[in-house]
């Protein structure tokens, strides 16, 4: 197996991203978009999250299988995230769930 | 048969070396096994005490030998200490840390360090609980339900909620050090098409492990951060919803009803072929069973919130999706069966464990499907004939399997065999004792007596009685092998190598093990479980 080396440059330059990205949160916050407040942020927070996942984390020099396994993290949230929208989307559909 | 053996090896795992800190600093996978199998029997003893103490309780309709609010404590305590230090960590922490790497033709785990590591958060999280039980306990039930968790519970719902998680990281470890075990460690021809299928199964409960607990994590810590600083998620005055609750708790604990079964369907699978001196029928479909209820399980959670507020749209899916959750249980069950046919069955202590798990998984099993029909769920939910569901998985089946692999491993981590009129005469009393305790109490949940609660109408008396009178015999039923097995570590004739002339890597070790296992990483060149083969020789 060969260890793959990242230069320095490289986390400096993708440190500056992510304060970048953070300082854009914070701006974003100040500017009322309704509905795609929510929206914005978490996009944000992914591009964020996937940064780091592959560059701090290796994931980006690593073997499939590794590769493999971070994926099936990323399934399990959709999971997770898909079966609860599953119940709170279809709440208001029937009559008898409504009054509460 | 094996020869008759006359002396234990001279150099093993457990005289290797000496002293406590020899034990408490130890990578060896089989010392780290053993300080797991004391540990987690000390939990199963005090889960045993906390049960005795709700069926005397329930001896009689009124609430008299304790208080309401210390019965909720009571049940409470059972169930944390149950699921989360006896169940979930019983097969994989003790028996898989045992044989995995015996099975694998390894010398170690993947991380022994962090194997090490996974029984020191054990005991913290262990020591945790512990210290709520001497201050005064906690009365949410197992399952943390808000609001009652976030607001209103004055007891001490944050320490238990820090154990759980800590816990739960011993748990994650675990498994990943199986999994990469699994992945790198496997002896030269060990192909995936000839791992054992204890393997197969662990290796899905590792996943399980891995993809499924950090989500308890996250619902239990955000428990402990509303209750603490008052943040909204689950409180709806707040702007929380408890609902969410609900599914990120479930998202966690239905997968984990897996995490506390595959091992065990690991272990009959073993045992069953072991006792009936065949090969598995159908060793692609009972592995691939395996990992199809570990992936599939993450899809079934709703069914236990039928009835809150759960859309009814999202209580449809749920149910359709749970009736085919028993699909892969059923092909296991089938082929446990069809593999006794026509095979030479020997009834030894862990054989009749292994049926006991047969029967009394597959009527928890049937009474599953019933619960997944949300029409009747409405009926028995919160009755006692869940609760009978669920003992009859968790203790006619996975205790049962484990205290199966407990008698077939024992000859393998002490050397030495127990008294099998002994242990024949226990798993006797434990099938009896498990039956006469948890089958009335189907009948008085489909009769609606529901569950946690201290006091009961007059009409259900006899059926509670019978359960406590049986839950008596459970006790006995569990004592005796205590004290045969603790006997038979002085007393008893030794083992040798493979008393059960069982196939498989770990069995061509000296009994104890030496510290590394094989003396040479054996190579593997034919096929899993040859035991026609044999067979064959012998005649
Ligand atoms: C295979 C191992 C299984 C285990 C260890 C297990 C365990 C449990 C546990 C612990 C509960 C009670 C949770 C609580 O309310 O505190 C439960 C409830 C339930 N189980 Fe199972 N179960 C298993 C299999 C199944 C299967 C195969 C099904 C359905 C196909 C099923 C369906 C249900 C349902 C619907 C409930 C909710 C009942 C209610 O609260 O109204 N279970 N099970
Ligand atoms: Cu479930």
């Amino acid at each position: 197996m060969t260890v793959h080396i990242t230069p320095r440059r490289t986390y400096y330059l993708v440190f500056a991203v992510l304060m970048i990205l953070t300082a854009t949160t914070t701006g974003v916050a100040f500017i009322d978009m309704g509905p795609f407040n929510v929206v914005v942020a978490l996009f944000i927070a992914s591009i964020k999250a996937v940064l780091v996942v592959l560059f701090f984390m290796h994931v980006l020099h690593v073997t499939n299988l590794t590769k493999v396994f971070v994926a099936a993290g990323i399934v399990w949230l959709a999971i997770l995230i898909a079966l609860t929208l599953n119940d709170y989307l279809t709440r208001g559909w029937d009559p008898i769930s409504r009054p509460f | 048969m094996s020869p008759i053996v006359t002396e234990l090896p001279k150099i093993h795992y457990l005289n290797a070396a000496y002293g406590l800190k020899s034990w408490l600093l130890t990578t060896d996978h089989k010392r780290i096994a053993i300080l797991y199998l004391i540990t987690v029997t000390l939990y199963f003893f005090l889960g045993g005490f906390f049960a005795l103490l709700v069926r005397l309780e329930l001896m009689t309709p009124a609430s008299d030998l304790l208080r309401p609010e210390t019965y909720n404590r009571m049940f409470t305590m059972h169930g944390i200490v149950m699921i989360f230090f006896f169940l979930i960590p019983a097969i994989p922490a003790i028996i898989g840390n045992f044989v995995i790497p015996m099975m694998l033709g390894a010398r170690d785990l993947a991380f022994p360090r962090l194997n090490l590591l996974s029984w020191y958060l054990f005991m913290a999280g262990g020591l945790f609980t512990l210290y709520v039980v001497v201050i005064g306990g906690v009365d949410t039930g197992w399952t943390f339900y808000v609001p009652y968790s976030s607001v209103y519970s004055n007891s001490y719902v944050v320490a238990t909620g820090l154990g759980v998680f800590i816990t739960g990281f011993s748990s994650i470890l675990t498994g990943l050090n199986f999994v990469v075990t699994t992945h790198t460690m496997r002896a030269p021809g060990l192909t995936w098409g000839r791992l054992p299928l204890f393997m197969w199964s662990l290796y899905a409960t590792s996943l399980v492990q891995i993809l499924g607990t950090p989500v308890l994590a996250i619902a239990v810590a955000l428990v402990g951060i509303e209750r603490i600083w008052r943040v909204g998620i689950f409180d709806p005055s707040l702007g929380g919803d408890p609902i969410l609750y609900q599914h990120l708790f479930w998202f966690y604990s239905h997968p984990a009803v897996y995490i506390m079964v595959l091992p065990a369907f690991g272990v009959v699978s073993e045992l069953v072929q072991t006792f009936s001196r065949k090969r598995i029928f159908g060793y692609k479909f009972v592995a691939g069973a395996s990992i199809g209820i570990a992936v599939y399980g993450f899809l079934v959670w709703g069914h236990h919130m039928f009835t809150t507020r759960q859309s009814v749209y999202a209580g449809l899916i749920f149910s359709f999706l749970s009736y085919f959750i028993a699909v892969p249980s059923g092909i296991k069950v089938f082929n446990w069966t069809a593999t006794l046919y026509k095979g030479s069955v020997s009834y030894q202590t862990p054989m009749l464990y292994t049926f006991g798990f047969i029967g009394l998984f597959t009527i928890g099993g049937l009474t599953g499907l019933f619960l997944a029909a949300m029409g009747l769920d409405l009926h028995v939910h919160d009755t006692y004939f869940v609760v009978a569901h669920f003992h009859y998985i968790m203790v006619g089946g996975t205790v049962m399997a484990y205290l199966g692999a407990i008698h077939y491993y024992w000859p393998k981590m002490t050397g030495r065999l127990y008294p099998d009129a002994w242990g024949r005469f226990a798993a006797l009393l434990v099938f009896v004792g498990f039956n006469l305790t948890f089958f009335p109490q189907f009948l008085a949940g489909y009769l609606g007596m529901p569950r946690r609660y201290a006091a009961y109408p007059e009409e259900f008396h006899l059926l509670n009685v019978m359960s406590t009178a049986g839950a008596s015999v459970l006790a006995v039923g569990y004592l005796v092998p205590l004290i045969y097995l603790l006997w038979s570590l002085r007393h008893a004739p030794l083992a040798g190598p493979n008393p059960w002339g069982a196939r498989g890597l770990e069995w061509q070790t000296p009994s104890p093990p030496p510290t590394f296992n094989f003396e040479k990483t054996p190579i593997v060149t034919d096929e899993t479980y040859e035991y026609s083969l044999e067979e064959e020789e012998v005649v």
